[in-house]
């Protein structure tokens, strides 16, 4: 009746768009990280170059550091979000009156444009103009000032990821939490079980699919923030919140490195895949080990 | 006895916790409009958060300013291009993907997702190279234009998109085609005329959010375009970068930037959280 031909003429634009705008790149990117390829270089033309980018890679203290960072920032802003939002998520599951008008304004951070996001901070953060350094210095005495320090910045744009995704968290457990059946908790009410076993026992062993499915996603996002950190810092002071993607940005832009910049989004690429996948292993097999005890 | 308590408790404690924690979410956004409604000179000195007098001369002078009106239009332009052309090219791709018996469908369907989760600063350089050097060997412009940029997002809001309206095509009865067919119907007008009415609620919301996905897209963005497709996210990034630290008036633009965010939390409020996890979590 209906000729599979047919389908396929549907599908055909948007499998063709994928195909030039995303395989085609990831092919030729591929390609270049095995070259030598430099507009600054003697020799500005491309030349093939075997693995020499891949073994710089691993000596490269700038791009290791990088990574380090990166890494520190998606496991300290994913980790507050997931507690917190864990929370809220709680918190939402009673009812009182405004809820609904409670949760919209939770949820506008997530439409806001990150780089956007990244300038709402700048205006808090800035010395001289934002409250968050004049009061800090005027009622603590703290010298608050993420264009100087290190540890400062870093956490600013730690906290300001958790302003921004911890509503996703939120409404993703909230969603989770709603739909869990009814007799367990009942069940466990009746056997006399406190609030600690009940959530240790019950609720977390539930909820996993569902938090499984939010640090996946968050991780996923945390581990290629670029926006609103550039926006912010623009990756400093000095290279302290130059997160991998704005490294890569610079190796490729402002460097013309090309064949090096392409091996290290190769790596970085495998790296995310990598990291997401042990992420997702490691979490459902120590779940089943404790099942088996 | 304990838990009784709490309940009875329950209401107030929670509006005033709930109040706290809108404050903190709001005040940032707030702090920016502050700013936007101040002149240089209230800027000095201690932060205030009162506007005593309405400062118009940030946005006049934004949105009388020729770049800012090229970008803004720009982006509306490559927004809604781009969710028009998605939308269109979803409904058909997922159409086919639930009615008929493709090979490998479902991996087609899985692979497509991953066009949306690498990391976008990967593809910088090939894309700009491309951009730039290979696609312009065949006569194709697309660095700095504005079809380069509405191409592009489709990557990753066609999976999105597919992803979405996937559910919804699914969950239009088959019967509903098979009796159009009898009735002499043909796959075009089956698709038109019985699909695309029912599937107008899921469309709409699909279409929304690939907008906003688009309208609020920088790094691409940001490096596949130099003068004549600058979108208002860029332009936003150059008063820090380029400009220097104009506050008032870059308060002023992210505030327009803004505004149809506000929008779509009114409209598609519901459907945010699934459209952010590609369809994983339904509210």
């Amino acid at each position: 009746m209906r000729s599979n031909s047919v389908g396929w003429l549907f599908l055909a634009p948007t499998l063709l768009i994928l195909f030039i705008f995303g395989v085609v790149p990831f092919l030729y990117v591929l390609v270049i990280g095995f070259t030598q390829w430099n507009s600054f270089a003697a020799n500005p033309d491309m030349q093939f170059a075997g693995v020499e980018n891949f073994r710089r890679l691993v000596f490269d203290d700038q791009f290791l550091y990088s990574l380090w960072l990166t890494l520190k920032f998606a496991f300290f802003a994913v980790v507050s979000e997931i507690v917190l939002g864990y929370f809220l998520a709680q918190l939402f599951m009673r009812d009182f009156p405004g809820k609904g008008f409670f949760r919209t304004i939770h949820t506008l951070p997530l439409v806001i444009a990150p780089i956007a996001v990244g300038a709402t901070w700048r205006l808090l953060t800035v010395p001289g103009l934002g409250p968050l350094p004049y009061y800090l210095n005027r009622w603590f005495g703290y010298d608050f000032n993420i264009s100087r320090y290190i540890d400062q910045a870093f956490f600013t744009t730690v906290v300001m990821d958790v302003w921004h995704w911890t509503p996703l968290v939120t409404l993703t457990l909230l969603a989770a939490l709603s739909s869990l059946p009814k007799e367990p908790f009942e069940q466990a009410q009746i056997d006399g079980a406190n609030r600690f076993q009940i959530f240790w026992h019950i609720t977390l062993p539930l909820l996993k699919p569902a938090i499984l499915a939010t640090v996946f996603i968050r991780m996923m996002d945390a581990l290629r923030t670029v926006d609103e950190v550039w926006m912010l810092t623009g990756g400093g002071p000095g290279a302290a919140t130059r997160y991998i993607g704005l490294h890569i940005w610079r190796v490729v832009f402002p460097k013309t490195d090309y064949g090096y910049g392409s091996a290290m989004s190769l790596i970085t690429l495998y790296l995310t895949i990598v990291m997401c996948w042990m992420l997702y292993a490691g979490l459902v097999a120590r779940r089943e080990l404790k099942r088996v005890d | 006895m304990r838990h009784f308590r709490r309940k009875a408790s329950g209401p107030l404690v929670a509006i005033v916790f709930w109040t706290v924690a809108s404050l903190i979410t709001l005040f940032p956004v707030y702090w920016m409009f502050a700013v936007s409604a101040k002149s240089r000179v209230q800027l000095f000195g201690s932060p205030s958060f009162l506007i005593s007098s309405f400062f118009t001369e940030n946005y006049l002078s934004t949105l009388s300013d020729p770049a800012f009106q090229r970008y803004m239009t720009n982006s509306i332009v490559i927004a809604t291009s781009n969710a028009l052309l998605v939308t269109a090219l979803a409904l058909l791709a997922t159409y086919a993907l639930s009615r008929y018996k493709l090979p490998g469908k479902e991996n087609l369907f899985f692979w497509t997702i991953t066009n949306r989760m690498a990391p976008p600063a990967v593809f910088l350089l090939p894309l700009f190279l491309l951009y730039t050097q290979v696609f312009v060997v065949a006569d194709v412009k697309l660095f700095d234009t504005k079809i380069g940029l509405i191409l592009l997002y489709c990557v990753f809001n066609l999976p999105f998109a597919i992803w979405t309206l996937r559910g919804v095509i699914d969950g239009i009865p088959k019967e509903l085609d098979e009796a159009a067919f009898v009735d002499g119907a043909n796959t075009w007008q089956v698709l038109t005329q019985v699909i695309l009415p029912l599937a107008k609620p899921g469309l709409a919301v699909t279409g929304i959010l690939t907008w906003v996905f688009a309208w609020n897209e920088y790094l691409f963005a940001a490096t596949l375009t130099s003068v004549n497709a600058r979108t208002i996210t860029t332009g936003l990034a150059e008063f820090v970068t380029v400009t220097g630290t104009n506050w008032g008036r870059m308060a002023a633009t992210a505030m327009l930037t803004l505004v149809p965010a506000l929008l779509v939390l009114g409209l598609a409020q519901r459907h945010i959280v699934a459209g952010l996890t590609f369809g994983a979590v339904k509210e």
